[in-house]
């Protein structure tokens, strides 16, 4: 009876904050709205007993995805207000395959009453040892191609972002330890009581380098 | 309100995918709505692949949307990282100039 309460209150809140998320005038209201909705549903995934899933949900999404998306929507200068030109215009078409959409997958899905039985959790092996006992016996490969896929998009992404800024001295630890004692110490053979004139300052330069 | 059945949280799923191909729809020119339109179309698919897990007692299904939300995250990476190339170069994010690979 509780959960029920609980599913219907996951539920309402993940669908209204996922309709505030198109349409907000302002984007970080929209990530915002995300975050939300990203914490409903994963409030979903315990009630459906995937207790790991939700945990990763929020780990991920709000911890890395949502500030991911704040930190771009704060750092570009755009404007919003232009953006949200058309809103009206394509509110009719979007209503439309929108409804048409949602009365497909409902069709689809009212088969016979099901209830959800939490059948994932076996006794008193909880839902996260039971997914690490399949993910690293039987979906090895699939592991590790995600842990792959993850290290393919970082590279990615460090490597469309980075630039060189023209005027910024940097530090290229290669030249420094290329060195040799040769190029970098010459030995000058100075008379002595005669100063040599390539090393005396003349006036105007003396000047230049006191002040 | 009877029991919570399978049908309800396919009905949410189902009801936050069409919420996401919608807002691609009314938020055309907004790239970064659009991708978040696209997290929530994913998280559908989440919810969807969570509820058939447990309804049939098989973890494989849990696994599947572990490597969904991996994808969904490299994804938001990539694409933000291309969104921040692409602003410094033109100085906008408009999607209907976004017309050549070039910057």
């Amino acid at each position: 009876m509780i959960s029920t309460l609980f599913f219907y209150l996951f539920a309402f809140m993940t669908v209204a904050s996922g309709l505030m998320v198109i349409t907000a005038r302002n984007p970080v209201h929209a990530v915002f709205f995300l975050i939300l909705s990203f914490f409903n549903s994963s409030g979903l995934f315990i009630l459906m007993g995937a207790e790991f899933i939700a945990m990763l949900l929020v780990v991920v999404y709000v911890g890395a995805v949502a500030v991911l998306l704040l930190f771009v929507v704060m750092m570009l200068d755009i404007n919003y207000q232009s953006m949200q030109e058309g809103f009206r215009r394509h509110l009719p078409l979007g209503l439309i395959i929108g409804a048409v959409l949602l009365i497909e997958l409902v069709v689809l899905f009212s088969g016979p009453e099901t209830t959800l039985g939490v059948a994932a959790t076996s006794g008193e092996r909880s839902n996260v040892a039971l997914i690490g006992d399949v993910l690293y016996t039987d979906h090895i490969y699939v592991f590790q191609l995600a842990g792959l896929i993850l290290l393919v998009a970082m590279i990615g992404a460090i490597t469309l972002t980075m630039r060189h800024r023209e005027g910024v001295k940097r530090q290229n630890i290669a030249l420094q330890n290329a060195r040799t004692r040769e190029e970098s110490v010459t030995v000058m053979q100075v008379e002595s009581d005669v100063a040599p004139q390539s090393i005396l300052p003349d006036e105007t330069k003396s000047r230049k380098a006191l002040r | 309100m009877g029991p919570v059945t399978l049908f309800h949280y396919l009905t949410v799923a189902a009801i936050l995918f069409t919420l996401g191909a919608v807002g691609i729809f009314l938020n055309r020119k907004n790239v970064i709505t659009i991708l978040m339109c696209i997290e929530l179309m994913l998280l559908a698919v989440n919810i969807n692949l969570v509820a058939f897990s447990t309804h049939n007692g098989d973890l494989a299904g849990q696994i599947f949307a572990m490597l969904i939300l991996t994808v969904a995250a490299a994804e938001a990476a990539i694409g933000l990282a291309i969104l921040v190339v692409y602003f410094r170069n033109r100085g906008s994010i408009a999607v209907e100039d976004i017309n050549m690979m070039k910057g």
